[in-house]
């Protein structure tokens, strides 16, 4: 059998050694063998015309529908603009202590906001938000510790604010529900 | 450790319902949903959530119908209002209806994490007030404890003892002595210190008052039932609850009490949920239980279940050292209190007193000292400021009954026997002045 893994799938373009960074990262904190895949998908189907964004609801649930079982944790990486009904946009999202969550590119970067381009800091931030909706896959909710990857982002401001790491709280958290076999 | 807020969302959408509970859960909130007025209002009536995330457009009752529901079955409730269809009319309507805030969808992440959080604020800013305002009365009233006589030691001695214990305590002690501040500081040196203490005085309320009282009511339970209340073994939950005047609790409000101390579960009157709480409880009575048990006028299982400890308060004529030291006390409050400078008391004075069999005890002992203060020449408490003249030591007086008879018929005399003003006098309720003039068989002159 396979061993257990987290899969991280783009769909459109990101560089590879971009997606090899972020992998790093994602093994450094969660411990798993990191796979990175292309795949592609129809987004017009995802379109909502009237707002001029990408329902996140459903992209997750396209996810969830073609992760595969040997995958532990399925991470889709998008680069449009996300929303869900609710909400004006979304930087990502995950299914609480479920297999799947999404990630977008189109609201971290500098040039979004008028301010000249940076790639050190736009694989930073996507990293982090990677790594916090694989948190809310492992269980953990929003911390309140400044510095906790798992703090709550609703600006790229804040995402900056924070570190790629969790912190001590919610490793804590993390090592009760993942069995050390696992880890093993 | 806070606790977690607790969120209920109504929307007829689906994906509004799952998208908002998925948001708030990773926020670390307690979220239940409904997805029209109906079903909230029913969740409302069976459980409390401390914020309500309402749509305006649903089908069938709409949002702000229901704020309105809401409002009349819990006042305080925190209602949050959202549309699709941003309108100023509809939002002023909600807010002169009692709604927290006023949102459009879709919103922004931050507003949304925002509004929350102020609501979640204020919500444990009320709750952190309501147990600090307690607390500070709970320390207040612990300061009075005064004595350094044998018998108060040993009753300190005893409260320390069983403050850090679960069990039910009866204080018992003549009308005056303090019961209340015992009952008070076993709480205040208790773990439950940072939880409610809740008191009740079972002999100022009626039985099916009572009832209402301690189990708490839903709207519409009787006449002027005009919200869900909650009972004050509810407001109890993990702190103490205080039952004054115990003996006068009815036979019915016997076995009701025995059934809520055996599974620290009730139902409201007029309800059907059984709710738990987790309270301490602790009794005062004035009443020799033991002989009302004998008499068959006390249950005896209660009995038991009450007195797991029992603490009695002295009488101040049996304590008399500490009558100087409780008279200082009385005179350093009470010159605070109406912004005087500190004054003293002669020795013929402080003699009078510790000659003075103190029938109305610790209360009528303060009640001296506040009366002489007020009217006294703010200098000195003399002879002349204190009620001891010789028309009030009686030599034909020779049991305590004789002198409560006369000093209470005095006083009702003074205020024309108007019950409420003489009760005010004496600071004791009415009952228990009707309860002292069937037993002198008082009546006017």
């Amino acid at each position: 059998m396979a061993q257990q893994n987290i899969t991280l799938i783009s769909y459109g373009y990101f560089g590879k050694q971009f997606l090899e960074k972020i992998a790093e990262a994602v093994k450094q904190e969660y411990k798993f063998p990191v796979n990175f895949k292309e795949s592609h998908l129809d987004l017009s189907e995802f379109f909502d015309p009237g707002r001029r964004q990408y329902n996140g609801n459903k992209l997750l649930h396209a996810v969830e529908a073609i992760s595969r079982p040997e995958a532990l944790k399925t991470v889709g990486l998008f680069s449009v603009d996300l929303f869900i009904p609710i909400l004006t946009y979304i930087f990502g999202q995950a299914l609480l202590n479920g297999r799947t969550g999404i990630v977008s590119l189109y609201r971290l970067s500098n040039e979004r906001y008028g301010i000249e381009a940076d790639d050190k800091l736009l694989l930073e931030r996507f990293t982090k938000e990677v790594i916090h909706e694989l948190g809310h896959t492992f269980g953990l909710i929003h911390c309140m510790a400044p510095s906790c990857v798992m703090r709550s982002s609703t600006y790229v401001e804040d995402i900056d604010q924070k570190n790629q790491n969790l912190c001590h709280h919610c490793r804590e958290q993390l090592s009760t529900v993942i069995p050390d076999q696992i880890i093993g | 450790m806070a606790r977690k807020i607790s969120i209920l969302v109504v929307d007829d959408e689906e994906s509004v319902r799952d998208s908002l509970s998925n948001w708030f859960i990773e926020d670390g909130y307690r979220v239940e949903c409904a997805e029209n007025a109906r079903k909230a209002l029913l969740l409302i009536e069976s459980s409390y959530f401390d914020i309500i995330l309402a749509d305006i457009k649903m089908p069938g009752m709409d949002g702000l119908e229901m704020l309105r529901r809401i409002k009349s079955l819990r006042n305080d409730a925190i209602v949050i209002v959202m549309t699709a269809f941003a309108s100023v009319n509809t939002a002023v309507m909600a807010l002169k209806d009692g709604a927290f805030d006023y949102v459009t969808k879709p919103f922004d992440p931050d507003d949304l994490s925002h509004l929350i959080r102020n609501a979640s604020k204020q919500i444990l800013l009320a709750q952190e007030n309501e147990t600090l305002r307690n607390k500070v009365v709970s320390l207040e009233s612990v300061e009075d404890l005064i004595g350094n006589s044998e018998a108060m030691k040993k009753v300190l001695k005893q409260v320390e003892s069983v403050a850090q214990s679960n069990s039910s305590v009866i204080i018992t002690g003549e009308s005056g002595t303090g019961k209340e501040l015992i009952a008070r500081a076993i709480h205040a040196n208790s773990s439950r210190k940072y939880y409610p203490l809740v008191s009740v005085h079972c002999g100022a309320l009626t039985e099916s008052l009572l009832e209402s009282e301690l189990f708490g009511h839903e709207k519409g339970a009787f006449t002027g039932a005009m919200y869900n209340r909650k009972g004050r073994f509810e407001m109890a939950d993990s702190g103490t609850i205080f039952l004054d005047e115990i003996a006068t609790i009815s036979p019915k409000m016997q076995i009701e009490l025995l059934r809520v101390l055996e599974t620290k579960s009730f139902v409201r009157v007029g309800g059907n949920k059984e709710t738990s709480s987790d309270f301490r409880v602790i009794c005062a009575t004035n009443r020799d239980l033991k002989s009302m048990v004998e008499q068959g006028s006390f249950r005896e299982d209660l009995y038991y279940r009450l007195n797991v400890v029992n603490i009695n308060v002295p009488p101040l004529r049996e304590r008399v050292e500490d009558i100087p030291l409780l008279v200082d006390y009385f005179i350093k409050k009470y010159c605070t209190t109406m912004n005087k400078p500190p004054i003293n008391i002669d020795d013929a004075a402080m003699q009078r007193m510790e000659e003075y069999p103190f029938p109305g005890n610790i209360r009528e002992l303060e009640n001296m000292i506040e009366r002489a203060i007020v009217i006294g020449n703010g200098k000195k408490i003399t002879l002349k400021d204190l009620p001891l003249g010789k028309d009030m030591i009686d030599n034909s007086i020779e049991s305590l009954d004789d002198f409560e008879k006369t000093f209470i018929l005095q006083i009702l005399n003074k205020y024309s026997w108007n019950i409420t003003r003489t009760a005010k006098a004496l600071k004791v309720d009415r009952v228990t002045l009707y309860n002292k003039i069937k037993k002198y068989d008082l009546k006017p002159d």
